[in-house]
C-alpha cells in the first residue's frame, strides 16, 4: 500500500512537472528562411497544405506526366535547404526542425533528395552493375 | 487517379496497334488521325495517349564491350549504391550477349523494361502503383507500392529490381528509395523536357548509334520510319504484349 501511494506520488509530480514545462511552452522551432524570394503561397496557407499541395501534385506529375505545377519538392528543397547543411533535414532544418516539433513523421526523404542540387555519382553503382551483368545470364 | 487501363480503350489501341506493328506507315490509315499524332506533351497538360514512347535497339551496331548505356543510365537514376550481394544491385537496363548454339553468330544488347503495352507488372500489382502512362512509359508509383514484388515475378524480361538498401544518393528529379520496386522510366524526367533517355544518348555519343528513340505513332519520326523499312522482332512477341522496345538484327 504504502509503494502504491508513493508510485501515485511519483506519478502525480511527474504530471505537475511536465505540465509545468508546457505551460513554460516547448520551444518552438527555428525555422531558418534562408532563401531569398516569395514562396508559393503565404506562409499560413504553407504550414496548414502543403502536405495536400505536395500530395496532389505528386499523383497529377507521376501519373498523369502534368509537370511544372507550382508545388512541387524540389521547389521546395531549392528554397529551403540550409546554406551550412545543403539539407532540409538536420535538427535546424526546414523540414525536421518542424515536424519533430509537431511530431509528424515525414517520409518523404526515404525517396526524395533532402539535398539542394545534388548531383549523384551513379559510378560506384556502374561499376557494382557491370561486375553483376558481367557474370553473363 | 486516371488509369489509362479501362478495357474499350485498351481493345482499340491493341487493334490499332496489331496493325501498326505488322505494317508500319501503311497500317495508321483506318482508325488513326494523322493530324493529331504530336511529338513531345505540351508542358502542363500531361502525357498524351496520341504519343507512344518507344526505342529501336540495332543489335548490329551494339558493341559486345560496351557498357555506355548502363553506366549513363546508373549517373542518371543515382544508382549508385553496391550491395553485398551483387545479385540483389538494382539493374535498370543491363547488357546481354546471346550466342546461337548452331551457328555460333554472337549478339549483344541492352535489355531493359520493354514498356508492354499490356503490361502483366500493371495487371498484378494488387495497389496500382505499377502502372502505365498515357503515352505508354510504365512506371512504379512508389508513393502506394508495397514492396511485394508480384510484379518482378510477373515480368517476362527480369526487368524489375527492388531497392534492398536504404538509399542516400538520389537525384533530385530520380526519386528512389528501399523496399520499392523499381526498372527503367525512359528516363520520364528527360522525355517530359522534350530529351531523350541517357542511355540512348550514352551510345551515340559513344559513336555505336544502336539506340533509336521515340514517338511509334508519328509517322514521320525517325524510329516508325525505321520501323516501316526494316524488319524489327519483340522479344517474346509470342505473348503479344507489344513492348515498346524492338530489336533489329536478331
Ligand atoms: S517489361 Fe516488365 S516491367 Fe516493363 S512493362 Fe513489361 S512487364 Fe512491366
Ligand atoms: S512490388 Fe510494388 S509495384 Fe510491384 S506489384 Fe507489389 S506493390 Fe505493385
Amino acid at each position: 500500500m504504502v509503494r502504491l501511494l508513493a508510485l501515485m506520488a511519483f506519478l502525480i509530480m511527474g504530471a505537475v512537472a511536465s505540465f509545468a514545462t508546457h505551460a513554460a511552452g516547448v520551444p518552438k522551432p527555428m525555422v531558418k528562411i534562408e532563401g531569398s524570394g516569395q514562396c508559393i503561397a503565404a506562409a499560413e496557407e504553407m504550414r496548414l497544405n502543403h502536405m495536400n499541395m505536395l500530395g496532389h501534385q505528386r499523383d497529377r506529375s507521376l501519373r498523369q506526366g502534368i509537370r511544372g505545377e507550382k508545388a512541387s519538392l524540389i521547389g521546395c528543397v531549392d528554397c529551403h535547404a540550409s546554406k551550412s547543411t545543403g539539407s532540409v533535414l538536420g535538427k535546424d532544418g526546414f523540414c525536421e526542425s518542424c515536424h519533430a516539433f509537431s511530431a509528424v513523421k515525414v517520409d518523404c526523404w526515404q525517396c526524395h533528395q533532402p539535398k539542394a542540387n545534388f548531383k549523384a555519382t551513379g559510378t560506384a553503382g556502374a561499376v557494382g552493375a557491370a561486375g553483376a551483368v558481367g557474370a553473363k545470364p | 487517379m486516371t488509369e489509362p487501363n479501362d478495357k474499350s480503350r485498351r481493345g482499340f489501341l491493341g487493334a490499332a496497334a496489331v496493325g501498326a506493328a505488322g505494317l508500319g506507315v501503311a497500317a495508321i490509315a483506318p482508325g488513326l488521325h494523322l493530324i493529331e499524332v504530336s511529338q513531345a506533351s505540351a508542358p502542363g497538360k500531361g502525357a498524351s495517349s496520341k504519343v507512344r514512347w518507344g526505342m529501336l535497339i540495332d543489335t548490329t551496331k551494339c558493341a559486345s564491350d560496351c557498357n555506355a548505356c548502363v553506366k549513363a543510365c546508373n549517373s542518371e537514376n543515382g544508382i549508385s549504391e553496391v550491395l553485398k550481394d551483387p545479385r540483389q544491385a538494382s539493374q535498370w537496363i543491363r547488357k546481354i550477349d546471346l550466342k546461337d548454339a548452331k551457328s555460333g553468330i554472337t549478339h549483344s544488347l541492352p535489355m531493359m523494361c520493354q514498356h508492354c503495352e499490356h503490361p502483366p507488372c500493371v495487371d498484378v500489382c494488387p495497389t496500382h502503383a505499377s502502372m502505365k502512362r498515357a503515352d505508354g512509359i510504365v512506371l512504379v508509383d512508389r508513393h502506394t507500392c508495397i514492396g511485394c514484388r508480384y510484379c518482378m515475378l510477373a515480368c517476362p524480361y527480369k526487368a524489375r529490381s527492388f531497392v534492398h538498401m536504404t538509399l542516400t544518393e538520389q537525384n533530385p528529379e530520380v526519386p528512389r528509395g528501399q523496399g520499392c520496386v523499381e526498372s527503367c522510366t525512359f528516363c520520364v524526367h528527360r522525355v517530359d523536357k522534350g530529351q531523350i533517355p541517357a542511355c540512348v544518348e550514352a551510345c551515340a555519343n559513344a559513336e555505336h548509334n544502336a539506340m533509336l528513340f521515340g514517338d511509334l505513332n508519328d509517322p514521320n519520326s525517325a524510329i516508325a520510319q525505321r520501323i516501316a523499312e526494316v524488319k524489327t522482332t519483340q522479344v517474346r512477341a509470342d505473348l503479344k504484349l507489344n513492348v515498346g522496345v524492338r530489336y533489329q538484327g536478331i
